[in-house]
């Protein structure tokens, strides 16, 4: 506590000036918080995110696929629909699990327990918080999504090896969803505002070739629902399960990654400017 | 020999430079072009009523907030530049706690101590010495919200010590706290300086502002109105002791206008009369022979209070 000691002046490392007034790439103490404090929390909300998926596929996969049987899957493969569902609860899974930590948990840390504030304070930069943050937020919805990958694979709804991609495929989307989640959350000023999150979710959910093929919708639908992020990991992650893999998959891996991106930026703006201004 | 040399040097060069430091936000100017300087191993106060603009210095001086225009060095250097740098060498206390409340008293030292990069066998031994020192050990396991007032800001310091800063800041550290808390903490920050730190705190206590500050600028309307010791600033802007009279308060102002040649200067507030003078007793003893009839007298010694009220025509604390 001298005054003294280590009179040495400051000194800046002037190389990587630019990145460092934003990251001191310490992200990884922000997780070392955010898991200490979620081991204190109510772990049956956090392990309810597990069974939901689990529900929905035993309730409509077998329930309902007894009076669907089969469907015709993109490439026109006919696959038993539970396996037809499945792939699409798994990135379900994977966006509740991200969103849900990076949306309501982030809006109260911002706006109430001025936690980022904090943070800001020390040697971390808006790029250690954000990054930790998702982080936090993906590894949630990667919980969520291996526990489910978990299930298909028992219940035999994993028809081939590709699905072993399918982890790395739902690690994208978690990570796709938590940024942007954090980068529209860093804007709400009120539950309202929150609201319209599940507003937008709900739908998103039950219209993103979810239950049942895209073909279903007239073509300009078609067009809109392509363009929902749901949409374009439902797509990743069934192609995957279901074996039926071709080039294509890379635009949404594109469109995943480039998601991510624009979150990563936007949220990393958005801590400057509320925090240090 | 040498050694001593660099020693002496490096302490002589100030750890703050403000000079003609502003903050704008849109229309509104929180600091108006102010300019000191803090020496290290110092204790600086900023002393002003609210809005004055002390938080805000005290968020450009911790590299959270930056300034509209002025210069600004830290440590040498500029906060613009050099956040994370300076901010990694700073202990921040601010106006009202933002402790971690997801999180347990000692689990507050240990992450935020990770937050500057300590490693973890480091972060633990610092937390529980920081324990110690904010008298918090029987605390270690409890709830932040469990805490007192007191207790909070004991842990607020204990946290803003966890990287060993070589300046505190600590914006009001003792508003809203009962008279014991605000001493146990005083003697706290007493051990603070007296090991060397560099302490920049705000108060609008002038109580406060004596005990703890070596030096201080008083502050209103984001300008500075004087600076120095509080001592010389008494004998500067004050005389030696102060005479309070209380008629009632509808007659005070009459008063106070029959009173206008006794003493060195004689201030008029709501609820008494103030008589500046050297001799308060001796002034009470004349001003009874001239046949004035206050319903209470008091004499006391010249406080910051009384500069300010000298100084900005205003009390300290609304
Ligand atoms: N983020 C902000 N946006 C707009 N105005 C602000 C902001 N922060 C401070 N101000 C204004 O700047 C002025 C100075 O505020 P500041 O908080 O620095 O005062 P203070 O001396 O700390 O007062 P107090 O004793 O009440 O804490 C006030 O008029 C305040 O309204
Ligand atoms: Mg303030």
């Amino acid at each position: 506590m001298s005054g003294l000691d280590g009179e040495a002046p400051l000194r800046p490392r002037t190389s990587r000036r630019a990145a460092g007034s934003l990251y001191a790439g310490n992200a990884r103490s922000v997780v070392y918080r955010g898991w200490l404090a979620t081991k204190s929390t109510n772990w049956l909300v956090v392990v309810s995110g597990v069974f939901e998926p689990v529900f929905y596929l035993l309730s409509l996969g077998v329930g309902l696929g007894g009076l669907v049987g089969q469907v015709t899957a993109g490439d026109g493969q006919r696959i038993p629909y539970a396996a037809f569902i499945a792939p699409a609860l798994l990135a379900t899974a994977a966006m509740n699990g991200a969103v849900y930590d990076s949306t309501w948990n982030v809006f109260f840390k911002i706006r109430f327990a001025r936690l980022y504030e904090g943070m800001l304070a020390t040697s971390l930069g808006p790029v250690d918080v954000a990054v930790g943050e998702i982080s936090l937020a993906l590894l949630r919805g990667a919980g969520y999504a291996i526990a489910f990958m978990i299930v298909m694979q028992l219940v035999g709804l994993n028809l081939s090896w590709w699905a072993l991609l399918g982890l790395p495929a739902v690690l994208l989307v978690a990570f796709a969803f938590a940024s942007l989640g954090m980068g529209i959350t860093s804007y709400m000023r009120s539950f309202q505002q929150m609201d319209i999150i599940n507003f937008v979710m709900l739908p998103m959910f039950l219209l993103s070739a979810t239950f049942y093929p895209l073909t279903v919708y007239p073509p300009p639908i078609q067009v809109v629902i392509q363009a929902l992020p749901l949409w374009q990991s439902v797509e990743l992650v069934r192609s995957l399960t279901t074996g039926s893999v071709s080039a294509g998959i890379l635009w949404h891996v594109l469109y995943l990654v480039a998601m991510a991106a624009l979150g990563m930026t936007v949220t990393t703006r958005r801590l400057r400017a509320l925090f240090l201004d | 020999m040498s050694f001593a040399w660099v020693t002496l040097d490096t302490v002589s060069s100030p750890v703050i430079v403000a000079s003609d430091l502003v903050k704008r936000y849109g229309e509104v100017v929180a600091v108006g072009g102010v300019s000191f300087e803090v020496a290290p191993g110092e204790s600086f106060g900023l002393l002003g009523p609210n809005g004055a603009g002390k938080s805000t210095t005290m968020r450009m001086i911790g590299a959270v907030s930056t300034r509209t225009s002025g210069r600004l060095e830290i440590l040498g250097l500029d906060p613009d530049r050099y956040g994370p740098e300076i901010r990694s060498q700073l202990g921040v206390v601010p106006q009202s706690d933002n402790l971690d409340e997801e999180l347990r008293v000692r689990e507050n030292l240990l992450v935020y101590g990770r937050y500057f990069g300590m490693t973890r066998a480091h972060v633990s031994g610092r937390a529980d010495e920081l324990l110690a020192f904010a008298q918090l050990q029987d605390k270690a396991k409890a709830k932040v919200t469990d805490l007192s007032g007191g207790m909070k800001r004991r842990l607020t310091i204990a946290r803003g010590l966890m990287n060993d800063p070589r300046i505190l800041l600590l914006d009001e550290p003792t508003t809203g706290l009962d008279p014991q808390a605000r001493h146990i903490l005083w003697d706290r920050l007493f051990r603070l300086k007296e090991q060397g730190t560099t302490l920049v705190l705000t108060t609008h206590y002038m109580d406060e502002a004596e005990q703890l500050c070596d030096r201080l600028v008083v502050v209103d309307k984001g300008a500075i109105m004087a600076e120095g010791s509080p001592s010389s600033l008494i004998r500067r802007y004050s005389s030696r002791e102060v005479l309070e009279l209380r008629f009632g308060a509808d007659r005070n102002a009459e008063m106070a206008d029959r009173l206008r040649d006794a003493g060195d200067r004689v201030e008029a507030l709501p609820d008494r009369v103030l008589v500046y003078t050297a001799d308060g007793e001796g002034e009470l003893a004349r001003l009874t022979d001239a046949g004035m009839r206050p319903i209470t007298s008091l004499v006391r010694r010249s406080s910051l209070e009384d500069v300010f009220l000298r100084l900005t025509g205003r009390s300290l604390i609304e």
